[in-house]
C-alpha cells in the first residue's frame, strides 16, 4: 500500500447501509439469543449457594451486582467467594456455601458496607434481621436428636440460640420413657447463617440452609387462622354455635 | 513485508527507544494488576475490588461505567457510590482518550497483543473479514439484553471483566474463554477481539470522541512509507488520512476515536513522524 492508492473515505450508499445494518442486527441478535438462553438458565441460583446478608432478591441482585468482589475482600472470614464460570452460580457474583464456611454474622456487616451498588441492600440494619436462607432439619432419619440422643450441636452453635433454633420435647416412643429434644427452626428469626449446617457432626448434615423460596410454604392470601382472628377480635367471630338437633336412628332425639 | 518490523527504529533509537511506549504500557497493565493483587496476596490494601468496581485507598470509588450502564438497563438504580465511581472513571478516560483503557489498562490487551505478535512471527496472513462496526452491534446487544431479561447477560461471558476478576479472585474454567480469544485473534481474525467485537472498546470509543490527548503525525512529510506503523497498529485505518491525506485536506491529528493511544506507532517509526499531543494547541495553529 502506498500513499497513491489511498481511497477517499467512502460515502455509504443506502443499499450498503441497509446491508450492513441487516448483518449487524442479525449477527448480534443471534449472539444475543444464545446469551439470553444462558442468562435465563443461570438466573436460578443453586440451592447450595447462599447470597451475602442483605442481598436483594435473586433477580434484582443479578441486575444490581457488578461482580467487583469488594464484599468478598471485606469478608474477614473468607466466607464469600465469587462464582467462576460453569459453577452453579452466576459468573462473578458473590455467594457462600454454608457447609464449607458459614457466615459469622459480623455486627458491622462489612460486606454490606463495601457494596458500591446496593446489590447488598443498605436497608438491612441489623445482621440479626438478615435472611440469607433458612435452616431446615431436612433429614429426621439421621438427625441424632430425633433418635433420642443428646447431640444438640446445631442448637448450641446457633448465634440466636433458643430463638432461631429451640429444642422441643417429644415423647420417645422407642424407649417409652425418655424425651427427644427435637431441633426446631423458627424461620421468622433464622438468618440462614449456616453455622448449624456447618457444625452438624454427621457425614452429611441433617440440618441444611435452603433458599427461603424453596424452604418456605406460603399461605393463600385469603386464608385466616381462626384462633388468631379470635384473639385479635377479643372473642369468637361467630355469635353462638348453632345447635342442631341430634337425630337418633329410631326417630327420637337426645 | 520486511523481515523485522521496527528494525530501522531500533537502529536509530536503540532497542529501548523503539519499545518505550510498549514497555510503559506493559508496566501500566501489569502494575495495575499488581496493585489489585497486593491486597489479597500480601494484605497491602492500596486498591480493593477489581476493574468492575474498586475503592482506592479506602476513599476513591471507581466503577466501570459500561458495567453500571448494564445495571441501569437491567432496571437497578445503583447507590451513589457506584454512580460517583463511574463519573470519576468517565472523566479520566475522557481526558486520556476513551480507548486509553484498551491499551494501557485492559488485561486482555496483553493476550491479544501476544496473539498478534505470534501471528506475525508465524506469518499467518489469512484473516476472515469482519466489520469493525460489529462491536457497536455487540454493544447495542449487551445493553438491550438486560432491558429484556433484567439481568446483565453480557457479563456472563465478558472476557474483559472475567480475566481481571479471575486473576484476583480465581479463574475457574474462565481460562477457556481467554484461550478462545487468543486463538480467535491468532487464527481467525487479525485484531479480532479488540478491534472488531469487544463492546467495552466500542463504549470507550464513544467516551473518547472528544478526548483532548491524541497522537499526531506532526512530521508526516518525513514519512518514508515503510508501513511499520500500519503493521503494529491495532486499528490501522486510523493512520491513513493523518499520514497520507494532506492533499485531501486532512490534518496530521489521529482524530479517530478508534485509536487507543497505545503510541506503538511512535515506537516503531524511525523518522519520528508521530508524537503525543493535545487537540487544543493544534486547533489554535489551524486558526492562525
Amino acid at each position: 500500500m502506498t500513499a497513491d492508492n489511498i481511497r477517499k473515505p467512502r460515502t455509504i450508499s443506502r443499499r450498503q447501509f441497509i446491508t450492513d445494518a441487516g448483518r449487524g442486527v442479525c449477527g448480534s441478535s443471534l449472539l444475543g439469543l444464545g446469551l439470553a438462553g444462558y442468562a435465563k438458565q443461570s438466573q436460578s441460583l443453586s440451592a447450595q449457594c447462599l447470597r451475602p446478608p442483605g442481598a436483594l432478591a435473586e433477580e434484582d441482585f443479578l441486575a444490581a451486582c457488578v461482580r467487583c468482589g469488594l464484599c468478598v475482600e471485606a469478608c474477614p472470614y473468607d466466607t464469600l467467594k465469587l462464582g467462576r464460570m460453569f459453577e452453579p452460580v452466576t459468573t462473578g457474583t458473590p455467594y457462600f456455601d454454608a457447609s464449607l464456611i458459614p457466615c459469622e454474622m459480623c455486627e458491622d456487616i462489612p460486606c454490606q458496607t463495601a457494596c458500591p451498588t446496593g446489590a447488598i441492600s443498605p436497608e438491612l440494619e441489623s445482621i440479626n434481621d438478615a435472611k440469607m436462607g433458612v435452616a431446615v432439619l431436612i433429614d429426621r432419619e439421621t438427625c441424632l436428636n430425633v433418635q433420642g440422643l443428646r447431640c444438640d450441636i446445631c442448637h448450641r452453635v446457633c448465634p440466636l440460640i433458643d430463638e432461631a433454633i429451640t429444642l422441643e420435647l417429644e415423647r420417645n416412643t422407642r424407649t417409652g420413657h425418655h424425651a427427644m429434644f427435637i431441633p426446631t427452626v423458627h424461620s421468622d428469626v433464622c438468618t440462614g447463617c449456616g453455622k448449624c449446617e456447618h457444625a452438624c457432626p454427621l457425614e452429611e448434615a441433617a440440618i441444611k440452609i435452603l433458599p427461603r423460596e424453596i424452604a418456605k410454604g406460603e399461605l393463600g392470601h385469603h386464608y385466616r387462622w381462626g384462633w388468631i382472628e379470635k384473639d385479635n377480635a377479643g372473642g369468637s367471630l361467630i355469635d353462638e354455635v348453632l345447635d342442631l338437633p341430634d337425630r337418633l336412628p329410631d326417630g327420637g332425639s337426645l | 513485508m520486511k523481515a523485522s518490523v521496527g528494525q530501522e527504529a531500533i537502529e536509530q533509537k536503540g532497542w529501548l527507544g523503539a519499545h518505550k511506549y510498549l514497555l510503559l504500557r506493559r508496566l501500566s497493565q501489569i502494575g495495575i494488576l499488581s496493585l489489585f493483587l497486593l491486597g489479597p496476596l500480601y494484605s497491602i490494601w492500596i486498591i480493593k475490588g477489581n476493574l468492575s468496581s474498586s475503592l482506592l485507598l479506602d476513599v476513591v470509588p471507581m466503577t466501570d461505567p459500561f458495567m453500571l450502564l448494564q445495571a441501569f438497563a437491567a432496571g437497578h438504580i445503583p447507590e451513589l457510590t457506584a454512580i460517583l465511581g463511574a463519573l470519576i472513571v468517565l472523566a479520566f478516560y475522557f481526558i486520556f482518550g476513551g480507548r486509553f483503557f484498551c491499551s494501557w489498562v485492559c488485561p486482555v490487551n496483553i493476550i491479544t497483543d501476544s496473539a498478534h505478535w505470534l501471528r506475525r512471527k508465524l506469518k499467518i496472513r489469512t484473516s476472515t473479514k469482519l466489520s469493525r462496526k460489529t462491536r457497536f452491534w455487540v454493544l447495542a446487544m449487551s445493553l438491550v439484553l438486560p432491558v429484556l431479561l433484567g439481568t446483565m447477560a453480557w457479563e456472563l461471558i465478558n472476557p474483559v471483566s472475567m480475566l481481571h476478576r479471575g486473576i484476583i479472585f480465581g479463574m475457574g474454567l474462565g481460562w477457556i474463554v481467554i484461550l478462545g480469544i487468543f486463538l480467535f485473534d491468532l487464527l481467525l481474525v487479525e485484531h479480532g477481539w479488540c478491534g472488531h467485537i469487544c463492546p467495552l472498546g466500542a463504549f470507550y470509543n464513544l467516551v473518547g470522541r472528544y478526548s483532548p490527548i491524541k497522537v499526531s503525525a506532526y512530521q508526516r512529510e518525513k514519512c518514508d512509507k515503510c508501513m511499520d506503523c500500519f503493521t503494529v497498529c491495532p486499528e490501522p485505518e486510523v493512520l491513513k488520512m493523518p499520514l497520507f491525506g494532506e492533499n485531501k485536506g486532512f490534518g496530521p491529528m489521529i482524530s479517530s476515536a478508534d485509536c487507543t493511544n497505545c503510541a506503538r506507532c511512535i515506537d516503531v517509526c524511525s523518522q519520528d513522524v508521530f508524537k503525543i499531543t493535545t487537540r487544543l494547541p493544534i486547533k489554535a495553529e489551524v486558526k492562525q
